[in-house]
């Protein structure tokens, strides 16, 4: 095993810590990541764009700094690198959201979260691959082709955040971020082993996150470890003028609540078992992972009761109104007039504005956004407004009235991240109804506000990775660490270490020393 | 209470092609046949929202909602024109080149 190899299978809070001691630096670890990237991208294609020379240049920037003693006060997972979804624009470094109609767009400005990570001192390592404008579970939908789950590759990653969770559990990076409206950061999570946490909506600024479905769309960590996830949120989250969802709040204390977890005592933590998330539609194998899970909870001290949400039921059907409904509105910029593809219609056809709009979104969109753009319309348009997207909202008041419930009786709720593993590539996408079932138990998350988190619960019967869910009240993003941190510990002491540990990842096996 | 308001219609190609009118996408023959067969499986299953969409629920938009209020009125240095321009698919003269808007049709 080489250096490289060592270097990047540290935690995030850990590589942080070998800066600090000197043992490493910025450089080295953008170093290290890059190599990981050229070995690994020809089997995994988790990035749309790698910014090598910015990485460099910010890492050089942040060691210069380090060495004169003047990084005191950044936060803790200072000169780390991270790899971005490329749905959240970056000054400088070309940002496609994976679509034909944005292809070679260079933002003129950064995301507030891209604005946070450069003055924590944390390079950026590249954008990394999505399905087509976050719309899609299993990273298919992609104009720029798959990401391959680093498990498996012949399997998906998940979706619409295949790229981030891959990037991360390949060891191309520490971190990432990626974007969550109906689970695309914790469906991959689960898929290829890995941590990934949807904060409160207006927990994180949204201003630079090309907007999807606005009322469910999230910002968030995508990390190995639940303490990793922590400081990330620390650093991304708080109040932004420049988004009028922002809460003007301050951060929870986040990695507090992690450290407090590791300690693995859950006496006084009382966790709900959502009993409409569950049993048939589940894969076996990750049913029995997450009872075992939910045992050890118990074996903690947490107090586990059941919970009963009936209207969850009615979730994902007004989910697949609202969302496609904000897309085709959002959608509707992409008109081919001040940024991003025009194709002039065809020879005989009038060359008007109109006629060139319709030319370029037909051949700049793929067919999974069209289909959203088309039922959104419908859904929007006059007659049946009421009828599904009025009854759609409703039923967002009465999920939300059902958690409100549930939290009055516990302090997280549990549940399987995703009903089955890691599916075969092509195996769901000629049946979209089937793809949207991947979300069923992460959309009324977004559909209330609250976060939620996903981590390992090992390895289902298939050998490959089960997700775990808790979420908690909204504004209260704590209270998932310290139960999260707690099993993680726990979970990690049976398997003899962290969950990557059974993965074989054979590109790192060429890595030069 | 359970309020079901008239089931969907079911979509037609006529409606297909007029959807894509509406959200300006020249969809083709091909397309406009897959989506009339998805649109209505999908339709079917998202229709059970009505079953519990009662009259005395209340809508939500926001999920956390908050008060609107207004920013200090402070001067910022806008985007620099060039740089609005810089990604536009034709621009002249500090302007973004466009198709006849008005005209034959």
């Amino acid at each position: 095993m080489s250096d490289t190899t060592q270097l990047v299978q540290l935690s995030a809070a850990e590589q942080a810590a070998a800066i600090k001691s000197g043992d490493t630096s910025s450089r080295e670890l953008v170093e290290a990541h890059l190599a990981v990237i050229e070995a690994a991208e020809p089997q995994i294609n988790a990035f749309l764009q790698v910014s090598g020379d910015e990485a460099l240049a910010q890492a050089d920037a942040f060691d210069a700094k380090h060495a004169k003693g003047e990084t005191e006060g950044l936060p803790e997972l200072a000169g780390v690198p991270i790899a971005i979804k490329d749905m959240i624009v970056t000054k400088g470094i070309v940002t496609t959201a994976a679509s034909k109609i944005l292809e070679g767009w260079v933002p003129p400005y950064d995301a507030t979260v891209i604005e946070k990570l450069k003055a924590a001192g944390m390079p950026l390592l590249g954008k990394t691959n999505l399905d087509e404008f976050a719309q899609g579970s299993s990273t298919e939908h992609s104009a720029y082709g798959p990401t391959h789950n680093p498990w498996d590759t012949t399997r998906v990653p998940g979706g619409s955040g295949g790229g981030s969770a891959s990037a991360v559990a390949s060891f191309e990076a520490p971190l990432a971020l990626g974007t969550d409206t109906g689970g695309s950061i914790r469906q991959p999570g689960s898929l290829t082993g890995t941590v990934g946490v949807k904060p409160t909506y207006g927990g994180v600024s949204r201003f630079g996150a090309i907007a999807m479905a606005s009322s469910l769309d999230q910002i968030g960590p995508v990390a190995r470890t639940v303490l990793d996830s922590a400081l990330l949120q620390e650093v991304i989250g708080g109040y932004d003028e420049r988004d009028s969802t922002s809460i003007p709040m301050p951060v929870p204390p986040m990695a507090a609540a992690a450290r407090e977890g590791a300690k693995r005592d859950l006496h006084g933590v009382k966790v709900g078992l959502i009993k409409e998330l569950g049993g048939d539609g589940y894969q076996p194998g990750v049913q029995a992972r997450f009872e075992e899970a939910v045992q050890l909870l118990q074996d903690m001290g947490a107090e586990v009761i059941e919970v009963s949400c009936p209207r969850l039921e009615y979730a994902l059907g007004a989910y697949y109104i609202i969302m496609p409904s904000e897309v085709s509105s959002n959608l509707a910029r992409y008109d081919g007039m001040r940024y991003g593809l025009r194709v002039m219609p065809a020879d005989g056809v009038p060359q008007t504005a109109a006629n060139m709009m319709a030319a370029t979104r037909e051949a700049g969109f793929g067919d999974e956004v069209k289909r959203r753009i088309i039922l959104g319309t419908y859904a929007l348009s006059a007659g049946y407004y009421d009828a599904w997207y009025g009854s759609a909202q409703k039923v967002r008041t009465l999920v939300i009235e059902d958690f409100n419930k549930a939290f009055e009786q516990v302090d997280v709720l549990v549940s399987p991240t995703s009903p089955s593993t890691a599916f075969k590539l092509g195996e769901k996408m000629d049946d979209p109804l089937a793809m949207y079932m991947n979300d069923i138990a992460t959309i009324p998350a977004n559909l209330a506000g609250t976060p939620a988190m996903s981590i390992p619960a090992g390895l289902s019967d298939d050998g490959l990775p089960v997700g775990f869910q808790l979420i908690a009240p909204q504004k209260r993003d704590d209270l998932l660490y310290k139960p999260a941190a707690a099993l993680e510990a726990a979970l990690e002491e049976r398997w003899n270490g962290p969950i990557w540990r059974s993965m074989n990842a054979s590109w790192l096996k060429n890595l030069a020393k | 209470m359970v309020h079901i308001v008239e089931a969907m219609p079911t979509f037609t190609r006529e409606e297909i092609e007029h959807l894509g009118d509406l959200a300006r996408i020249a969809l083709t023959d091909e397309e406009t046949a897959r989506l009339q067969g998805e649109l209505n499986v999908i339709a079917e299953s998202i229709n059970k929202v009505q079953e519990v969409a009662g009259d005395d629920v209340p809508p939500t938009a926001n999920p956390v909602p908050l008060e609107a209020y207004l920013r200090p009125d402070e001067a910022v240095t806008p985007l620099p024109q060039e740089e609005a321009l810089a990604g536009a698919p034709r621009s002249e003269a500090g302007m973004f080149v466009a198709p006849r808007i008005l005209g034959e049709e």
